[in-house]
């Protein structure tokens, strides 16, 4: 039904992204997540939402390992999350991150930025490299600059660098933490613009966010959570207008004004 | 509340302002000089009063520099005149003595040709427009080394003269000293503060023992039981040459300070470069020597070089175990007959203390210019 709504955008039946299985994880003694159990299909874009301190944050950086969890199983295209360090640097490479604060590297240009990855950690020539990121810079919208430092750039331009950053790596999965919650509000919609083209194109995307229409346009499944644990998952369209949990009409109710 | 009309408050601005210039009092010459010397009362007297100091210290080593300066004689005595000042004749007939110590004065090519070749690899390295950055690198911190070893001592097949290190002296041995003790201390450094971050406890208190350890102890104590007390632990008849010992001493000992100034910039790198790097896929040593290091050690530039002029100015130290550096070789010419006179001494130490000064402000200089050309406009 979704699907109908969203031509553009397919979503495999067959091929996992990522599968968590009876997943829990503990800070100490504070237990931050529990009972964790989904699955995201190649192709699907997930948003998830939720109060702070939900463990939203969390949940994504344990499927790249800043996160070690305690309990349960995380599979990422196919490979285990284990303490194995191999098996972990696989994950990363294939799972490209945004953070809040974009996180580039202030000492690098843009292009450095960009290609330093794919040439240390693809060993990918540094011409072919430099001709990828360039590709990327253009896809969102800001090839003129570079040769600047992050320290140059607007906010905007610096997350738009930081996603071309992740792409340089040709990710399987995207993941994004908060992409917009650190841009001033003149800004969010140039990001916005360039993750929407991104799931057109057909991304596997988990993205923590408060950007209710940009989940509302993009999203396949909205996932509600608090307290450390799934509340409630639907389709957008059901999620917003028809939300069954108390926790989650209370969220919405907050937050839409 | 009620409602009282005080004329419309809607407003459309119809062109927008151009910029204009500031006002001329502000700027140029004048505004500054308003605005940092006389713009009070108190400003102004702290002017006069701070002028009136400078133009007194300033009298005082010009008259004793160049106005009431001996600038001919051969010895001690053409010194001995009323009101003399420095006694310049002195420092030219004792200089060769001031740069090389007791070097034999035929092989003074030798270390003249170290110089050489060690300000040039130097200028190709400090020098940002000069390509090649990696040759010259790895040309002076290994090859030069080498080079210079061989150079200075000769003997094997160089078949130059055997020339024992008791002989070096002057500033050859304070640069000497100096340049292996700041070049080899700053990777053992970097290693140690690495290590002290590390999640492995072991590494861990290794790193912290050892840091703790050299910086508790005072230099001079590291150099006197380097030379005195190492011996008494070796088996008998091993002999390690005095100038080696002195300067592994030197070395450990700022190692581990460089160690706590790299620490602190290690610790000034957000959390989520850290993050950054792990996500891209970087392994430990990829994240560290591109991402981390890069920026921790541009942040602590000013406390490396601090370090380092420490270290230049505390290589006078040597002494104690009986190596003429610079400062030994100054203070032992005073003390000849020949040239007793009451202003040699001041003469010596204060083209001693020029020299130093020289070395330690072109550093100091070098480190601001790196500092604003590695500047990429990125506030933490």
């Amino acid at each position: 039904m979704t699907e109908s709504a969203k031509p553009k955008m397919k979503v495999s039946e067959t091929e996992v992204a990522v599968e968590i299985t009876n997943m829990a994880k503990w800070y100490g003694e504070f237990n931050v997540l529990k009972d964790i159990n989904f699955k995201v299909m190649k192709g699907e874009r997930i948003v998830i939402a939720g109060p702070s301190g939900s463990g939203k944050s969390t949940l994504i950086r344990c499927i790249n390992r800043l996160e070690e969890h305690q309990q349960g199983h995380i599979v990422v295209n196919g490979i285990e999350l284990t303490n194995d360090l191999k098996k972990i640097d696989e994950v990363r490479r294939e799972v490209g991150m945004v953070f809040q604060h974009f996180n580039l590297f202030p000492h690098l240009t843009i292009m450095q930025n960009l290609t330093l990855a794919p040439i240390w950690v693809r060993k990918i020539p540094k011409a072919e490299a430099e001709e990828t990121a360039m590709h990327y810079l253009e896809r969102v919208k800001i090839p003129e600059q570079a040769d600047k430092y992050p320290g140059q750039l607007s906010g905007g331009q610096q997350q738009r660098v930081a996603i071309a950053r992740s792409l340089c790596m040709n990710p399987e999965i995207m993941l994004f933490d908060e992409p917009t919650s650190a841009l001033d509000p003149e800004m969010i919609k140039e990001v916005l613009d360039v993750m929407v083209k991104l799931a057109e194109d057909g991304m596997t995307m988990l993205c923590v966010t408060h950007e209710m229409g940009f989940a509302r346009q993009v999203a396949n499944r909205v996932m509600f959570m608090d307290q450390g644990q799934i509340i409630e998952q639907n389709d957008p369209e059901n999620f917003f207008d028809n939300p069954q949990h108390e926790r989650t009409k209370l969220f919405l109710s907050q937050i839409l004004h | 509340m009620s409602e009282e009309k005080v004329g419309s408050v809607a407003y459309v601005r119809k062109e927008i302002v151009k910029d204009l210039p500031p006002p001329p009092s502000t700027t140029g010459v004048i505004g500054w000089l308003r605005t940092n010397l006389f713009s009070s009362f108190g400003n102004i007297i702290l002017t006069a009063i701070a002028l009136y100091i400078v133009y007194s210290l300033a009298s005082l080593v010009y008259e004793f520099a160049f106005a009431n300066a001996i600038w001919e004689g051969t010895e001690g005595k053409d010194c001995r005149v009323p009101d003399a000042g420095a006694c310049w004749p002195y420092i030219a007939n004792r200089f060769n003595f001031f740069i090389y110590g007791f070097y034999p004065s035929e092989e003074y090519w030798r270390p003249n040709l170290v110089f050489a070749i060690g300000a040039v690899l130097l200028v190709a390295l400090a020098t940002p427009k000069i390509p090649g950055k990696m040759i010259s690198g790895i040309l002076f911190l290994f090859v030069f080394p080498v080079v210079t070893f061989f150079l200075l001592y000769g003997a094997g097949f160089t078949g130059l003269a055997e020339v024992p290190t008791e002989k070096w002296g002057g500033l050859m041995l304070t640069l000497v000293v100096a340049t292996t003790g700041i070049v080899a201390s700053f990777p053992l450094g970097v290693l140690l503060a690495l290590g002290r971050r590390s999640n492995m406890p072991l590494v861990r208190s290794v790193c912290v023992v050892f840091i703790e350890l050299w910086r508790g102890v005072p230099l001079i104590t590291v150099l006197f039981m380097a030379s005195v007390m190492l011996p008494l632990f070796l088996p008998a008849g091993t002999n390690f040459d005095k100038l080696v010992r002195a300067l592994v001493g030197v070395t450990l000992f700022t190692a581990a300070y460089t160690a706590e100034v790299v620490r602190g910039g290690l610790q000034a790198i957000p959390k989520g470069q850290y993050e950054a790097a792990d996500a891209l896929g970087l392994n430990y040593v990829k994240a560290t020597s591109l991402i981390i290091l890069p920026q921790a050690l541009k942040m602590v530039i000013p406390g490396i070089v601090n370090n380092s002029i420490g270290l230049f100015k505390d290589t006078t130290l040597v002494s104690i175990v009986g190596l003429f550096d610079l400062l030994g070789a100054v203070k032992a010419g005073t003390t000849t007959s020949t040239w007793s006179a009451p202003t040699v001494p001041v003469t010596g130490f204060f083209f001693a203390a020029i020299v130093f000064w020289i070395f330690t402000f072109t550093m100091s200089r070098y480190s601001q210019y790196m500092e604003k050309r590695l500047d990429t406009g990125h506030k933490n």
